[in-house]
């Protein structure tokens, strides 16, 4: 106990004697398995506990349990995004919110929740979308969590910091730990953006949502579900037209309840209720709190030896499927060569600025170490030549007589595909 | 915090930084440059600088249909390829699979949707609608029930409707050139 007195007055303000007593036994000495760089005592809690800042991404089931084990395990400096704001049936798992915080931002009142239970933390709040933000702002974080809901927001985050990661600065590489649950199930991982697999590489083991045939949908209607999927997908646009079902809009949800009601009293079809049409209609998948605690363990642990090295860390995808007893499992998910986002070739080619583009396209088939045919070019949000369709084919061609340097900034970036490549080629482009 | 970057520098190819261009927009890069239509079909981009909102044209050589030009308006939107673009039948047609607002019943674009399936996969499996409509998925259970009771009926409906004829009430799109 001595011994912990001692090195937790090197901590900062704001520590009363023992506070890391727990955690210190981890931080103050080597064990077998820690990596070599580990410096045990004083150094690495003072950048757990002054340095490094953290992100967490989603103040929901997971982000909550999340944000409180961060702040127990010792980081000081969290921030948190959410685009949400707190419903009623938030209450029964994310225990950071209370009645009277119902209709505030999930991420306002977490940060206030965490900051006044646990002294000396700085939780950091913005109430919007990660897609608000841009690579400044992520490169100021040493580690992300995501507890997110929808694959949407992990593949733009992921592709983000897959995009950052700069040849020439260590620092852009920023170590992503991504957590999910659906119902008893669960995964945790570890995304070192450019080393291991992302998660692009992994979508396609990505459960397909539920999609019912939409003949069934339309005529021989079995479920509740079949008839509010009638209800959103065929009645809405028929009798709405361009209108946009929203499906935060109650008005909207009672509509769609209304109208699959009847058409399940109709074909005799019991079971159609207010909350089930919430459900479908928004892909909700009941939340169960003991899941989203044991992933969101499973991520702070992750981040917490990932950022003071005090432990060898999780390589790279855990799993727990809780459906029929415990069962979990962990592999390591590996890197696709295909992947649009991390994966294809990658090669920087330096051009004189008076090569049109055709030449660059001469260029690239010649070229002995890529082996392309029928190469199509654009850049971020503009083709440069499309060998097909052939209304675009023609609509690029005029580009071929046009100059690289017109269309490309110097150190700009050119996207090609053709048939004989896995994926994707990246071009990034120099001028003598 | 652990050195990664140690780890990255035996790796050089894939230290290269990345273009902007997201995964759903070099996907249907890919798909589109490497469609392989026979000449049956044809697709329209109404802005050309617009790769996500086009239409495609079909034209059956053969079959029930032959002589139509059926025009499908496809959406894409940026969780593709996890989700399936939309399509939607622009005309009012007289199809066992295809309803009167448009909707398409075909598997891959809903229940059997995969990524590994493409733009390609789609536009196929919308042309073989038009050479075996399928009475036993109807969406338009009125066209599909003729279908499987009378051939000869059916064919003569949907020979009226494609001139733009009506049937029972409702008035179908001219699709004949």
């Amino acid at each position: 106990m001595a011994a912990a007195v001692a090195i937790n007055g090197n901590a900062s303000s704001g520590d009363w004697e023992g506070r890391y007593y727990h955690v210190d036994q981890i931080l103050d000495r080597p064990g077998p398995r820690t990596d070599p760089s580990f410096l045990a005592g004083d150094e690495v809690k003072d950048f757990l506990r002054n340095k490094c800042k953290i992100l967490v991404i989603g103040a929901g089931g997971l982000g909550c349990e999340i944000l409180a084990n961060l702040a127990l395990s010792g980081f000081k400096d969290i921030h948190v995004i959410d685009m949400d704001t707190i419903d009623i049936s938030n209450l029964n798992r994310q225990f950071l919110f209370r009645q009277k915080d119902v209709g505030h931002s999930k991420a306002n009142v977490a940060a206030e929740f965490i900051m006044n239970r646990v002294p000396g933390v700085k939780v950091t709040p913005y109430f919007g979308k990660i897609q608000d933000k841009d690579e400044d702002y992520y490169l100021q974080f040493n580690l992300v969590i995501c507890g997110l809901d929808s694959v949407e927001a992990r593949r733009w985050i992921n592709a983000t910091l897959v995009n950052m990661v700069d040849p020439e600065n260590p620092e852009s590489l920023k170590p992503l730990i991504d957590g999910g649950t659906e119902g008893f199930k669960g995964q945790a991982r570890v995304i070192l953006p450019t080393v291991t697999s992302c998660y692009e590489c992994s979508l396609d083991m990505l459960n397909k949502p539920t999609a019912f045939p939409i003949c069934t949908i339309a005529n021989t209607p079995r479920l509740p579900e079949h008839c509010i999927e009638w209800a959103s997908v065929l009645e809405w646009p028929r009798v709405h037209g361009d209108k946009k079902m929203d499906t935060d809009n109650p008005e909207h949800i009672q509509w769609l309840y209304q109208i699959a009601l009847h058409r399940a009293q109709e074909f005799k079809i019991e079971g159609v209720t207010y909350s089930l049409t919430q459900g479908v209609v928004k892909n909700i998948i009941p939340a169960i709190a003991s899941t989203n605690a044991i992933i969101a363990a499973s991520c702070c642990n992750e981040a917490f030896k990932i950022a003071t090295s005090s432990a060898a860390y999780l390589n790279n995808y855990f799993m727990l499927i809780g459906t029929d007893g415990v069962y979990s499992y962990t592999f390591e998910h590996e890197k696709r060569d295909d992947c649009p986002v991390c994966g294809g070739e990658s090669l920087d080619i330096t051009l004189s600025k008076d090569w049109t583009v055709e030449r660059l396209i001469e260029i690239l088939v010649e070229r002995q170490d890529i082996q392309v045919k029928k190469p199509s070019l654009s850049s971020p949000g503009k083709q440069i030549y499309f060998q097909a369709p052939p209304q675009l084919e023609e609509a690029t061609r005029p580009n071929l007589e046009k100059k690289v340097s017109e269309l490309v900034a110097d150190g700009g970036e050119i996207t090609v595909t053709a048939t004989t490549l896995p994926f994707n080629l990246s071009l990034r482009v120099k001028y003598t | 915090m652990i050195k990664i970057w140690s780890m990255k520098k035996n790796e050089d190819q894939a230290s290269k930084k990345k273009p902007k261009t997201s995964a759903a927009q070099i996907r249907v890069q890919k798909d589109l440059t490497e469609l392989d239509l026979p000449s049956t079909m044809k697709t329209n981009f109404p802005d050309p600088a617009d790769l996500l909102n086009f239409t495609l044209t079909i034209t059956p050589d053969e079959g029930m249909y032959k002589g139509g030009a059926f025009v499908f308006q496809f959406n894409i939107n940026s969780n593709y390829p996890h989700e399936p673009p939309k399509v939607k039948c622009t005309q009012t047609i007289y199809h066992p699979n295809v309803d009167l607002e448009g909707n398409v019943c075909l598997n891959i674009l809903r229940e059997d949707w995969k990524p590994v399936l493409n733009l390609n996969s789609v536009m196929v499996g919308l042309q073989y609608l038009f050479l075996e409509p399928n009475a036993d998925d109807p969406l338009n259970k009125e066209a599909a029930e003729e279908l499987k009771r009378n051939r000869e009926q059916f064919l003569y409906n949907v020979k009226t409707t494609m001139r733009g004829g009506a049937l029972k009430g409702t008035q179908y799109a001219k699709v004949t050139a």
